[in-house]
């Protein structure tokens, strides 16, 4: 493995995704949270779709989540892209309706189910902390 | 039968489409103006007989040849007086321009739209690697910055997300999954306009590469370059018009699930069952009433996640409904895509499927044309948060 990866492509950091792209700063996944009735708003936006709650504010989850879906990519879109590797949605372990779409990574691709357990780590670029996740044994 | 639907009062007179190829010998506009005066001359009209124009999603100032041609553009070259027009993206899928034209038409702001989608992508992909998803230098914004640093490079591995659940939850075959595109491209050898037109078997739909999986490569549409355009007018007027007109009889347009790519409600069904619901709902017929079923092809899965959702077989059950390919051939029950469809005749993204469906309406398919009277055909447009349906019948 000694080919250099493409760059990951970053987001435009704004007033709603910056504390989902830099909690990793501190090691944490934060995801918006209604602080009236507790649902969480992903994609974030301080409005409560289930309460009409306006104090929505990020907080840290778990970290751990399931593998919803997922693919293994064989085609090398670019010369310097490694493959195979996976590209997945990832629900949280506090919430169905939150899914993140990720890479598996720490493992063979060939080894991603349906329902494994995963837990986050982070990738930082520039002022991009990338959530991935790996298997999670303890999980 | 119920009238109170505008779509009812609204019918395609005339039907144009340029040359389509894997590199285009005319630019983008004049394949435009070539698809549009085809149209409206096939519709019996004259360019001052316009007053309405529509496309989607309307130009776009990227490199992708996704849209290089959009309303103004073509209104200039041809010099139109209209009443109205459109271009955009934000809608229920490409038909999205003749969902609003339907609204124009009925609100008496024009009586004959000129509707337009070109495509330039086997040009735009000979000069560079480009995709639709990511713009080099640039930070991602929008929707799919959500996918932006996981390598996300092009619609098929993003939407392969879907149909890795869909084979999941339904347990559908390889082998019956490659059934579609076998069938088309059988459809496209008789296709003199089709892109790809030697036949297929199941070894040779094993051996292609794996893009992401399910996906393999005769999953995939084909770039291309070409244009298509329809004339939608108003019900009255359609009837005074040389070719027997094409009516709408009823459209699926709704958003009643979260128009997210990565929190859509449901991953395997993606968005389409709530427009197919819709649509049945606003005419008396039925799936049994349909005898030919032209459904979105961006990838196989979209065709069989229509099936489905349309209401031809089960949920979970199209495997079996396509299974050996008889059903859906030409000269079967159901015959599917039977121009070929993106995979095989060439991406024209949903608007080569409503060409075909009056070329077959007015039995002009030739070697490929539908036995009988093809009097109701139901078309579909669109995968993920997005989903557009269309039923259209014989007058």
């Amino acid at each position: 493995m000694s080919t250099q990866i493409p760059p990951r492509a970053l987001p435009q950091l704004d007033l709603d995704n910056k504390a989902f792209w830099t909690g990793g700063q501190n090691g944490e996944l934060l995801i918006h949270k209604c602080g009236d009735c507790g649902y969480y708003v992903h994609p974030p936006v301080n409005f409560c779709p289930e309460c009409d709650g306006r104090d929505v504010e990020p907080q840290p989850v778990s970290g751990r989540g399931t593998v919803e879906t997922f693919t293994v990519v064989h085609k090398q879109w670019v010369p310097e892209l490694r493959v195979p590797y996976v590209l997945a949605l990832v629900t949280i372990e506090e919430q169905d309706d939150v899914r993140l779409a990720t890479n598996i990574v720490n493992c063979e691709a060939e080894d991603v189910r349906f329902g494994m357990p995963v837990r986050v780590l982070f990738e930082r670029h520039e002022d991009v902390w990338t959530p991935l996740f790996e298997p999670d044994s303890a999980g | 039968m119920n009238t109170q639907y505008p779509e009812k009062n609204c019918a395609i007179t005339g039907i144009g489409q340029s040359e389509v190829s894997r590199g285009a010998t005319k630019s983008a506009l004049e394949l435009t103006v070539d698809a549009a005066l085809e149209a409206i001359a096939d519709a019996g009209l004259t360019r001052a007989d316009i007053d309405g124009l529509a496309t989607w999603p309307g130009s776009m100032d990227v490199n992708t040849g996704f849209s290089p041609v959009g309303a103004p553009g073509l209104q200039d070259a041809l010099r139109l007086k209209l009443g109205w027009y459109c271009g955009g993206m934000e809608m229920p899928g490409q038909y999205g321009a003749i969902f609003e034209a339907i609204g124009a038409i009925n609100s008496g702001l024009c009586r004959n739209v000129l509707i337009f989608r070109t495509v330039y992508e086997a040009t735009a992909r000979k000069a560079s690697f480009a995709n639709s998803l990511l713009h080099e230098g640039k930070r991602a914004q929008g929707p799919l910055a959500w996918f932006a640093p996981y390598y996300n490079y092009a619609a098929a591995m993003q939407q392969a997300l879907y149909f890795n659940r869909y084979v999941h939850e339904s347990g559908i075959t390889t082998e019956q999954i490659a059934q579609i595109s076998i069938n088309q491209r059988r459809n496209a050898a008789l296709n003199p306009k089709a892109i790809y037109r030697t036949p297929i078997t199941l070894d040779d739909y094993l051996a292609a590469p794996i893009i992401a999986t399910p996906l393999r490569l005769f999953d995939c549409d084909v770039p291309c370059d070409g244009s298509t355009a329809i004339i939608v007018s108003r019900m009255d007027v359609a009837r005074d018009l040389p070719n027997p007109p094409v009516r709408i009889e009823a459209i699926g347009t709704n958003m009643h699930y979260r128009n997210n790519w990565s929190q859509l409600d449901a991953l395997a069904t993606q968005a389409q069952p709530a427009v197919a619901e819709m649509m049945w709902s606003r005419t008396d017929l039925k799936p049994k009433d349909v005898r030919i079923a032209l459904l979105y092809d961006g990838f196989s899965f979209h065709t069989i996640n229509w099936l489905e959702n349309f209401g031809f077989c089960e949920r979970f059950e199209a495997g079996a409904f396509i299974e050996g390919g008889k059903r859906i051939a030409l000269e079967g029950e159901l015959p599917v895509n039977t121009s070929g469809g993106s995979m095989s005749a060439g991406r024209l993204h949903a608007y080569g499927a409503v060409h075909e469906a009056c070329t077959q309406m007015w039995g002009r398919a030739g070697e490929r044309q539908v036995a009988g009277v093809p009097d109701v055909i139901a078309t579909s447009t669109a995968g993920g948060p997005l989903a557009g349906a269309m039923l259209l019948v014989k007058d």
